[in-house]
C-alpha cells in the first residue's frame, strides 16, 4: 500500500489522526496534514482505507499493492 | 401527457421546510422528512421565503455533494437558500463558515492547530478536572437540578474560554447572544445586534491581547492582525464563530445525550458499568449520528449544473442538506432508529462533509468521551425529575437539544 496527501485540498478536520493516529498527524503551525508513514505494515491497512474514507476533503489518496 | 405533468408542476407547490418534528418523538427527524427520504433522494421544498432549492435526504448524495467543489457555501451568491431573513446591513457569514475557498481555506488555517485532534486530546486531564469539578458543586448543591445550566453548558463554555483566552466570568454575556444567534424566532435586527455585540466584544480582547500576550488562540489571532494577516475585524469575526459553535452545539450533545441516556437504561447501563474506553468512543459517534443537534439543514448553491442521478440540479440552485436524516439513511446505518452505543457509527455526518466539516470535532469528541465515560459512573442513580412530556425542546433554531433538563439522583 502507498499513500498520498493532499496538502492543499486539507482542511485540518483531524479525522485521519483519529482514524489512524501512527500514519497521519497535523503540522504545530496551521493544523494540516502530515504523514507519517508512506507505504505502512499491513495492520493499518484497515485505518488507513477508513481514513481515507472518511477524509472530508479527499485529500487522501491510497494506492493498493 | 406532458401538458398534465406540465399543470402538475406549475400549481403543486413543494412541501414547505423545515418539517415538523413528531410530538413525543424528541430524538428523531421529521417522520415528513423520512418520508421524503423513502420517496427519492432529491425533491424539491419551498422555504419561508417561496424560494425552492433542493432538498438532499439520503446520506450518499448528500456526501457526494457537500464534497463537490461545484457546491458553494457562499451566502451572498443569488440562489442561497437562506434559513431565515438577514439583518439588511450585513454581508458574509461569522467568520469562515459562509464563504468558499480560498479564502476560507486561509482564514479556517489560521485557528486550525489549536483544534489538531493530538493537541485536542492533551486537554483531556484539564476537560476531566472541570467535569469532575462541576460534579462535585452538583453532587453538594440542592435537588433537583437543571442539569443544562448546572453542568451542560458550563463544560464547553470553561473549555472554550481556556482554549480562546476569553473570561469566564462574562460566561452570561456571550451565553445570552450567542443564544439569540443559533435561534430563528429573534428578528434579523434582533439578530444582527447580537452578532455586533459580540463582534466589538472579541474584538476589544484581540486589542487587549495585542499589549497583554497569553498561551491562547486569541493571542496567536492578534499576533497575525499585527503582522497584517489578518484586520482585527476578521479576527474577531473568527473569534465570535469558534466562542459560539463551541459552546453552544456540545452543551446541547451532553442535555440531549443525556435525556436519550435517562430513556435507553440498558444502553446507559452498559457505558456506565464498563470501563472499557472503546465503547465510551463509540457512544460518542453513536450519539452524534442519533441526535443530530444541528438539524438546521446544510445550506448550499450550485455554481454550475451537477447531475445526481436522474436529476440535473441547475447553477444558481438553492441545495439543503438536513443531515439528521442522512445519519438515518437505513442504507449506510442498518436500524438506524435504534441507538446502539456499541455500531461503528464513526461515518455518521453529524458535523458535516466537505472542507467546512467541523473544525472543532475532535474537542467535542474529546469533550463528551469525559462527560459520557464519568457523569452517569459519579452519579449511578441519576434520573429525569420530571416526565418527557412536560420537557420543552429547541425546535425553532439551528441547534438543537432540551432548554432544561430536571434531574436528581
Amino acid at each position: 500500500m502507498k499513500v498520498t496527501v493532499d496538502e492543499d485540498k486539507c482542511c485540518g478536520a483531524g479525522t485521519c489522526v483519529l482514524v489512524a493516529p501512527d500514519v497521519f498527524d497535523q503540522r504545530d503551525e496551521d493544523g494540516i496534514v502530515m504523514l507519517l508513514d508512506e507505504a505502512p505494515a499491513a495492520d493499518q491497512h484497515d485505518a488507513v482505507r477508513e481514513a481515507a474514507s472518511v477524509c472530508p476533503a479527499a485529500a487522501i489518496l491510497v494506492a493498493e499493492a | 401527457m406532458t401538458s398534465t405533468t406540465t399543470t402538475t408542476d406549475a400549481t403543486t407547490e413543494p412541501p414547505s421546510y423545515p418539517m415538523p418534528r413528531a410530538a413525543r418523538c424528541p430524538f428523531d427527524p421529521s417522520p415528513d422528512l423520512m418520508a421524503e427520504q423513502a420517496a427519492s433522494p432529491l425533491t424539491r421544498v419551498t422555504l419561508w421565503d417561496g424560494s425552492t432549492p433542493w432538498l438532499v435526504t439520503r446520506y450518499a448524495e448528500q456526501k457526494a455533494l457537500l464534497g463537490d467543489p461545484r457546491v458553494s457555501s457562499d451566502v451572498d451568491r443569488p440562489g442561497f437558500p437562506l434559513s431565515a431573513p438577514r439583518d439588511p446591513g450585513s454581508r458574509g457569514g461569522v467568520g469562515f463558515i459562509l464563504m468558499d475557498d480560498p479564502e476560507h481555506a486561509r482564514l479556517r488555517r489560521m485557528v486550525t492547530a489549536p483544534f489538531a485532534t493530538k493537541k485536542v486530546a492533551a486537554l483531556r486531564p484539564a476537560i476531566q478536572r472541570i467535569v469532575d469539578d462541576l460534579i462535585d458543586e452538583m453532587l453538594a448543591g440542592p435537588k433537583p437540578v437543571d442539569l443544562v445550566q448546572a453542568f451542560a453548558l458550563p463544560v464547553p463554555s470553561l473549555v472554550i474560554c481556556e482554549l480562546l483566552g476569553v473570561p469566564y466570568t462574562d460566561h452570561e454575556f456571550f451565553q445570552q447572544n450567542s443564544n439569540v444567534l443559533v435561534s430563528l424566532t429573534p428578528t434579523p435586527k434582533e439578530r444582527g445586534e447580537a452578532v455586533r455585540r459580540l463582534t466589538d466584544y472579541l474584538h476589544d480582547l484581540i486589542g487587549t491581547k495585542l499589549h497583554r500576550p497569553a498561551d491562547d488562540l486569541l493571542t496567536g489571532l492578534a499576533e497575525r492582525v499585527r503582522a497584517g494577516e489578518i484586520t482585527q475585524l476578521e479576527a474577531a469575526q473568527i473569534g465570535v464563530l469558534l466562542l459560539v459553535a463551541g459552546h453552544e452545539t456540545t452543551a446541547n450533545m451532553i442535555a440531549l445525550g443525556t435525556l436519550a441516556l435517562l430513556e435507553h437504561p440498558e444502553q446507559l447501563a452498559r457505558l456506565r458499568d464498563t470501563g472499557d474506553e472503546t465503547l465510551a468512543a463509540s457512544a460518542v459517534e453513536e450519539l452524534l449520528r442519533y441526535l443530530n443537534i444541528t438539524h438546521g439543514g446544510r445550506r448550499r448553491v450550485a455554481t454550475e449544473d451537477i447531475e445526481v442521478g436522474d436529476v440535473t440540479i441547475r447553477a444558481g440552485e438553492g441545495i439543503v442538506l438536513p443531515n439528521e436524516i442522512a445519519n438515518r439513511d437505513e442504507t449506510m446505518f442498518p436500524d438506524a432508529a435504534t441507538l446502539d452505543l456499541s455500531r461503528d457509527a464513526r461515518r455518521h455526518v453529524a458535523f458535516g462533509f466537505g472542507v467546512h466539516q467541523c473544525l472543532g470535532q475532535g474537542l467535542a469528541r474529546v469533550e463528551l468521551k469525559v462527560v459520557y465515560s464519568t457523569l452517569y459512573r459519579r452519579i449511578p442513580s441519576l434520573r429525569l425529575a420530571t416526565d418527557l412530556d412536560s420537557l420543552s425542546f429547541k425546535t425553532e433554531g439551528v441547534v438543537y437539544g432540551v432548554h432544561e433538563l430536571p434531574v436528581t439522583w
